[in-house]
């Protein structure tokens, strides 16, 4: 860290602790490590500003890897704590860190809630499909017919779209990136810190040990760009090796189109605009499934709104200049009161 | 009001105003209190309504009281038998003549004493044969006709005009107890400010109950209570779950933080979140959480961001608070837990009052995980405790439950107004900014208690959270010694809080044949029966615990100066069952109750005297 003009200059070290990474080697959760200590350094925000916060899960072990204030919280609770934090002190930057366990499944009534009112925090979901710190039970976003220790036969139920239930829920950001991608993760983190409210970044995280591979399809280095398409607002919708296919409506529908083919051209692909308000496009966006599109990364929905914690600030202040009472002493003095002598 | 029938004195009265759960019986009840105090009579109040907002019309089970104790000497209890019982129907006649004193006077509604509602009540026949009430003063009034001639001319639809009937009866009960319609008056012309046509019904309506009460022959004197002689001062009628809120805002100003509750509606609690969410002016912030958990995490995120945190509750959603609780305990941050006490287990008896929480709030927490305990005992004085629970909290670094119960949260009474600046300061042990080689689990020597440092503060940037700690630095540990040695600091650090609490008092005799032993909201039915019982030559006294865990240093002693101790509470035993734990050499008798209702004096009386013949 040095200071020039006032102004401090972080590098990533800065925001390493001193205590050792215990996740398993390979595990997509060193990365995002790696892309949120660069993002805060780069955020200009000083380094006591930061708290970051968890739950429960292999991903929650997060706060004691940085050199910020931290808490370490309980199972499914992430969301309701920062919610504590940052409506106490708004002046902090509050970064959630959560899994698909803690974020969907005991602890979905916070998710749903903290995006509902939109506090200013920043929610990273390390989506592994998968229950890692327990040894490998199925999640919420498991694939319906996942083996796993508790589905031998495969699970039965049908997952959550952690982008569909966001927006579902009035969501006013969400991201996806995807653990190894550090440019990306950087880039998209840098957004969800700049938007006012909750910014949600779903991280597609790959579990080496329980659930290896979950993501490979779109991941891996031969067919990524065909199968991924990276959202910038502004940029048409334009995905593939060669650059030559992209995303049109046809109907209510988003279809995969080849430019060039047909009479296509770039002028008739899709623009990304994550500022619109209604919600139409972006969750169409954000349930784009390989193999019939591509898996939507980037910033898919950023949509400027009030938050929850400057709101209950406004109000109390609102309130304290309007009010008569100014201390306890007034307020016990109050009302209906009698003097006896 | 010139024609005035003879005039006696009483000491002190009791009141029971009962009706259908519409029918504006604790408001009702609630004007008549507040009247009385304005007069300078001590009182005490206590509401018994049911769990449905609106049960079944003119059944026993939607039967709605409000029973009210005015004096012209000391008030501790709301009473145990009504002098007069106000019933607005006969299923308010059935639920209550059993509470009623020998010769009590009873005013009813003779308009809502149709065949039909002597029915719906389980009345077999006519109700003042079945209940043997000849021997009281029974007078039937015509009050829903009465109210309805009164604003015939208003052009008020059916539903507004007997609405106001309630104000028909309290009308009654002011000539009868020689009582000015001002307050009153006052009060509906500040509720209704926008409603000039209610206020007058309203007025009409308590004015010519007041007359008719004035005119029918059947009262054949009125009665007046004196002032009661009480300590100087400025008073206000306060019930518990208020005063708990403006303690907690108390202890949050002599601490110079603003205060935080997380927090979610649950009967008997609702009300501190409800009188909190209304003080903005003074800079507190509530958040209604989308759970119980949600309202305890978000409280224990606000503690670790540097607020006095609080959150209200009761049995049920404690439970649901348990785990994070213990997440409290383990990172070792201030932390205020109000529990409402209910009857239970699980939903049962929402509205009504019991103390069967004591084991939950001491030990309902997985692993060793010790917290504060304090219980306030009577409406007023939650105010002391909230803000002790808040003193205690912040200066020790702990979680502290502070128990009160349905019985304090809603009853009332006279509550002098204390100086804050005379309050004693709370210094929470913060860390200042600079401050060389912190670690966050360094502790005072003394007190074994934590710094405080504050996100945001530069230098100090640190991690907390439920894993086990390493002793100093609080970095995770799963050292089995650490964890051992951890262990009993966080038991030690709590138990030392003994060295900052008063020591137990005993009330009435200091030493003798019986020591009456209590706990939270039953004081005022307990020292009355203790100083009735020491008027009729009993050596008796009374050792009320408000400090739950660490108990007072010199409880041992207290217990020793007793042939005998009996234990009375609202539950089986838990709190004999505790001192038996802590002090197992003396032999606890119990007196319990659980039917979500307090304990009447003559019930602890008749105990006390049991034990004292055998």
């Amino acid at each position: 860290m040095s200071t020039e003009e006032n102004k401090v200059v972080y590098t990533a070290k800065d925001f390493k602790s001193d205590q050792e990474v215990r996740w398993c080697p390979g595990c997509g959760d060193h990365a995002i490590l790696s892309s949120v200590q660069r993002t805060m350094a780069q955020l200009g925000i000083r380094r006591e500003k930061y708290a970051v916060i968890s739950g429960i899960g292999c991903s929650s072990r997060f706060p004691y890897y940085m050199a910020t204030y931290g808490f370490h919280g309980i199972h499914g609770r992430a969301a309701a704590i920062s919610t504590g934090v940052k409506t106490a002190n708004p002046d902090l930057s509050v970064w959630t860190i959560t899994g698909d366990g803690d974020a969907l499944a005991i602890g979905g009534n916070h998710l749903i809630h903290v995006v509902r009112r939109n506090v200013d925090i920043n929610l990273l979901l390390f989506n592994n499909r998968i229950y890692g710190l327990t040894k490998g039970q199925y999640s919420p976003t498991s694939v319906k017919g996942q083996v796993t220790k508790t589905s031998p036969y495969g699970t039965v139920e049908p997952p959550f779209n952690p982008g569909e239930l966001v927006i579902g829920a009035k969501g006013k950001f969400f991201a996806r990136t995807i653990d190894g991608d550090i440019k990306l993760s950087v880039e998209v983190f840098t957004e969800a810190a700049k938007h006012e409210g909750t910014s949600v970044v779903e991280i597609l995280q790959n579990c080496v040990i329980y659930n290896n591979g979950a993501y490979a399809d779109i991941t891996d280095r031969e067919h990524k760009e065909d199968r991924q398409i990276v959202l910038r607002d502004g940029e048409p919708m334009i995905f593939g090796k060669n650059r030559d296919k992209g995303l049109m409506l046809d109907g209510m529908q988003l279809k995969v189109v080849k430019i060039g083919e047909n009479g296509i051209t770039e002028k008739d692909i899709l623009v990304h605009d994550s500022k619109v308000n209604n919600p139409g496009l972006h969750m169409m966006l954000v349930n784009m499934k390989w193999p019939s599109h591509p898996v939507a990364v980037g910033v898919i929905r950023n949509v400027a709104a009030p938050t929850y914690d400057t709101a209950v600030h406004v109000q109390i202040d609102k309130i304290k200049e309007q009010s008569p009472i100014k201390n306890m002493t007034d307020l016990l003095h109050s009302g209906n009161t009698w003097v006896v002598k | 009001m010139t024609k005035k029938r003879e005039l006696i004195e009483l000491d002190d009265v009791v009141i029971r105003f009962s009706g259908d759960s519409g029918d504006g019986m604790q408001l009702t009840g609630t004007l008549f209190s507040n009247t009385a105090a304005l007069l300078g009579n001590d009182i005490a109040t206590f509401p018994d309504y049911p769990a449905e907002i609106r049960a079944p019309q003119g059944t026993v089970g939607g039967v709605s009281g409000f029973q009210v104790h005015i004096g012209h000497s000391d008030i501790r209890t709301p009473g145990d038998l009504a002098d007069v019982l106000v019933a607005m129907n006969p299923a308010a006649l059935k639920a209550n003549a059993r509470w009623l004193k020998p010769g009590a006077t009873i005013i009813y509604d003779r308009d809502n004493f149709t065949p039909k509602n002597i029915q719906k009540a389980g009345y077999k026949e006519d109700p003042i044969a079945e209940d043997r009430l000849q021997d009281f003063n029974i007078i039937p009034a015509p009050i829903t006709s009465l109210t309805k001639e009164a604003l015939k001319d208003m052009g008020l639809d059916m539903k507004t005009v007997l609405r106001s009937k309630n104000m028909f009866a309290l009308g009654m009960i002011y000539w009868l107890f020689n009582r000015p319609l001002k307050y009153t008056e006052e009060f509906f012309q500040q509720k209704f400010k926008r409603k000039p046509e209610v206020v007058e019904a309203n007025e009409k309506v308590l004015k010519a109950g007041y007359y008719y009460a004035e005119t029918i022959e059947a009262l054949h004197s009125t009665y007046v209570v004196k002032p009661a002689k009480i300590e100087k001062g400025v008073y206000r009628n306060i019930n518990g779950n208020t005063a708990t809120a403006w303690g907690l805002i108390a202890a949050a100003e002599r601490a110079g933080l603003q205060l935080f509750v997380g927090s979610y509606p649950i009967t008997p609690a609702t009300g501190i979140l409800e009188e909190l969410a209304l003080r903005k002016d003074l800079g507190v912030i509530t958040v209604q959480a989308e759970d119980e958990i949600a309202g305890i995490t978000t409280s224990i995120g606000a503690s670790f961001a540097g607020l006095m945190a609080a959150t209200t509750t009761s049995g049920p959603g404690l439970a649901l608070k348990s785990e994070a609780l213990g997440l409290a305990v383990i990172t070792e941050l201030p932390l205020v837990v109000v529990d409402v006490q209910r009857g239970g287990p699980s939903t049962g008896l929402p509205t009504k009052t019991e103390q069967s929480d004591l084991m939950q709030v001491l030990w309902g927490r997985n692993g060793e995980s010790p917290v504060a305990v304090v219980a306030a005992s009577t409406p007023a004085n939650c105010f002391y405790y909230a803000f002790e629970a808040g003193r205690l909290a912040l200066e020790h670094m702990t979680p502290v439950v502070l128990m009160t119960d349905g019985f304090l949260a809603n009853g009332t009474e006279p509550f002098r107004v204390p100086d804050i600046e005379k309050m004693p300061e709370i210094k929470p042990p913060i860390v200042p900014e600079g401050t060389e080689d912190y670690m966050p689990y360094k502790r005072d020597p003394g007190t074994l208690v934590r710094g405080w440092a504050i996100p945001g503060t530069p230098g100090l940037e640190h991690r907390i959270g439920g894993l086990e700690k390493d002793e100093n630095t609080g970095n995770v540990s799963y050292d089995p010694a650490n964890h051992e040695k951890m262990t009993h600091i966080r038991a030690e650090k709590v138990a030392k809080i003994v060295e900052d609490i008063p020591e137990q008092k005993i009330e009435g005799e200091q030493e003798g044949d019986l020591l009456l032993v209590g706990w939270g909201s039953t004081y005022g039915h307990l020292v009355s029966a203790m100083e009735e019982l020491k008027a009729e030559g009993k050596k008796v006294g009374l050792a009320h615990f408000n400090y739950i865990n660490p108990l007072p240093a010199n409880t041992d002693e207290v217990l020793g100066k007793f042939k005998k101790i009996l234990v009375c509470e609202l539950n089986l035993g838990q709190f004999a069952n505790y001192l038996r734990m802590n002090y197992p050499k003396y032999e606890y008798h119990k007196l319990n109750k659980i039917q979500g209702l307090p304990f009447t004096v003559v019930e602890i009386k008749d105990e006390a005297k049991k034990l004292l013949e055998e």
